[in-house]
């Protein structure tokens, strides 16, 4: 009776670790980008959440009110936003990373207030939740239970991102550069690498992974001003949890943070949210270098 | 200089005094939650321009304020416990995270108090039988300010509300005023310059900012205690991160390395707020438009900008 019971247990708890994975893969592209802005910039990034959410709402416009294809409407909301990153960091980003980090948060904490807004102001406050691509729909059975196919798309999607992204940083002549310039920049700069134009194609890179991550999510998840706000914030502790600038710590963050949520959701459904944060307050200050930090 | 400083001064507080006399009720409600701001972003200040510690938790501690001194007042009816109970209930809490806090330095430290100010809003958010959940506590009184067989003052008229908080908040400033310019403060700054330096003078540089830590927590308690009377009502995005963004914006705002920075960018808050609100209801694109350039241009804050540009200007063109 008791092995039943317990059989039982674990299946649920694999099945929600495997509802988890697919909530990680969310926070994953987000910290990504995260990571390797602060890695390679030096600066923290609190409106790379607005990001993300620009790419929800670019997708949720193009594919859920314009009826376009979906894998097109991905495509044009990452080079949108990809664009606006591009403006960002020209115009703004560039002219902060040598000043102090209070100064970084507050002026990214102002593009937050103005993407917010301005979001309010086109799309309106009320949360949408966009339909569905028809070749999605349906469920896999997993330990006897239905899994949305979609999740398993967004499961494989992300760990196809870590592969491609490990594949570009090790294997290419720009991961290479973005990898030198990331540890020593001055002997970059010296050895011939333009260095403002390595670091604009990276907030770019970066800015576009976020809008992945929020495009990925438009079929599923609530499209609203503010879900940029929401989630910044926990993959500010994936990144920190990984090790500041270390994309396979926040790789593996992510994993964390996503499993651990969904375990939350189950078994302390009023606290989840505070678990979360005990869980980053502890590793800062047992490991303050993060699980992967140097 | 100094004596132009002293008549601005005495200029302020005797207008701040009178101004119930003339005064509508929105105004002195604007002039409260500015006072708040106020003794929230100074007390902030001595972690970041003093101490050189960002905290991104403040939150926390303001709300802690806010649900204790709301707590009390619907229980018993005295403004001053209430009041009492929020600046406690912030030092106490700021104590015991400070304690977990001050070991980290940097960016760590600023992760690791917004991982705690976020842990307490998720507790106000959630834990619905203590906090009321996201409804938060409502009904709060505007309890008369009442000390038992001396005096007992209602609190209802807002100007007398008013006489309430600026007279504690101008006490809070006054003492605050005297530490910065203490030997605690100046070793504060020594910690903030070169910790090294510090170290070697025998001095336990954790201590020093447990208590500077502490220090802010009492006033953002302080702070946070003395909105419940005035809203009747405290909710959660109290000590959500983005209100702990609030004390940094106008810390930043006004300058982080004058005593007078943070109330000037308090002041300076509502201020473009009340103004753009006017135009739009989209203030928030306009206001981060606004923090963006403040950023990128007077980088030192609004107050060195006045001391060091505008003033020398000004003296030239006297002496011409």
């Amino acid at each position: 009776m008791r092995g039943i019971y317990t059989e039982k247990m674990l299946e649920k708890l694999l099945f929600q670790s495997l509802i988890g994975l697919s909530f990680s893969m969310y926070l994953w592209l987000l910290a990504a980008g995260l990571t390797l802005v602060f890695g390679v910039l030096g600066v923290l990034n609190f409106a790379h959440g607005s990001l993300f959410m620009l790419g929800a709402y670019a997708t949720f416009t193009l594919y859920g009110k314009l009826g376009l294809n979906f894998w097109l409407s991905i495509a044009l909301s990452l080079i949108s936003v990809g664009i606006i990153g591009a403006i960002l960091e020209r115009l703004f980003i560039r002219r902060i990373y040598d000043i102090d980090l209070a100064y970084q948060l507050i002026l990214t904490f102002g593009f937050i207030l103005i993407f917010d807004d301005l979001v309010k102001m086109i799309w309106g406050g009320v949360a949408m939740i966009p339909p569905m691509p028809s070749f999605f729909e349906g469920n896999l059975s997993v330990l006897g239970r239905p899994f949305p196919i979609y999740n398993l798309f967004i499961i494989l999607a992300g760990i196809a991102v870590a592969i491609i992204l490990w594949l570009i940083l090790e294997k290419t002549w720009w991961g290479r550069m973005i990898r030198a310039s990331a540890s020593d920049r001055e002997m970059a700069s010296a050895i011939g690498i333009n260095i403002p134009i390595l670091f604009t194609t990276v907030f770019v890179f970066a800015a576009m992974l976020a809008a992945l991550g929020g495009a990925l999510g438009t079929p599923v998840r609530v499209v609203a001003p503010g879900i940029g706000t929401a989630m910044i914030i926990q993959a500010f502790v994936i990144t920190v949890i990984g090790g500041l600038g270390n994309l396979k710590g926040a790789f593996v963050g992510a994993l964390i943070v996503g499993i651990l949520t969904s375990f939350g959701i189950l078994l302390f459904p009023v606290f989840e949210l505070f678990i979360i944060f005990v869980v980053m307050a502890i590793i800062l200050m047992v490991k303050p270098e993060g699980l992967f930090g140097k | 200089m100094m004596k132009l400083k002293i008549f601005l001064l005495a200029a302020l507080i005797l207008f701040l005094l009178f101004l119930p006399a003339f005064a509508g009720k929105y105004l002195l409600y604007m002039t409260i939650h500015i006072l708040i701001l106020s003794v929230f972003a100074l007390g902030f200040n001595l972690l970041l321009g003093y101490t050189g510690l960002l905290s991104f938790g403040q939150a926390g501690f303001f709300a802690m304020g806010a649900y204790a001194s709301a707590k009390i007042l619907l229980v018993v009816p005295s403004l001053l416990l209430g009041t009492i109970a929020g600046m406690v209930a912030g030092g106490i809490s700021a104590l015991v995270l400070g304690y977990l806090c001050v070991r980290h330095t940097r960016i760590y430290f600023s992760m690791l108090t917004l991982s705690f100010g976020m842990m307490i809003y998720s507790l106000a958010w959630k834990w619905r039988e203590v906090t009321g959940g996201d409804d938060g506590l409502v009904g709060i009184p505007r309890a008369p300010f009442d000390i038992p067989g001396i005096l007992s003052i209602n609190m209802n008229p807002m100007g007398n509300y008013y006489y309430f908080v600026l007279v504690i908040s101008l006490i809070a400033i006054f003492i605050l005023y005297r530490i910065v310019n203490s030997p605690f403060g100046l070793t504060l700054k020594g910690i903030r310059d070169s910790e090294n330096r510090v170290a070697f003078a025998g001095i336990s540089i954790r201590n020093y900012r447990l208590l500077s830590f502490t220090i802010a927590g009492l006033y953002a308690g302080l702070a946070g205690s003395f909105l419940p009377p005035l809203e009747n009502t405290v909710t959660p995005p109290l000590a959500h991160w983005t209100h702990s963004a609030e004390p940094v914006m106008v810390t930043l705002l006004g300058g982080i390395h004058t005593f007078s920075g943070p109330i000037v960018g308090s002041v300076l808050f509502y201020l473009i707020k009340d103004i753009i609100v006017r135009y739009t209801q989209y203030w928030l694109i306009w206001f981060g438009s606004i923090v963006v350039f403040l950023v990128l241009v007077f980088r030192g804050g609004i107050v060195i900008f006045f001391t060091e540009r505008i003033w020398p200007l000004l003296k030239k063109q006297q002496r011409r």
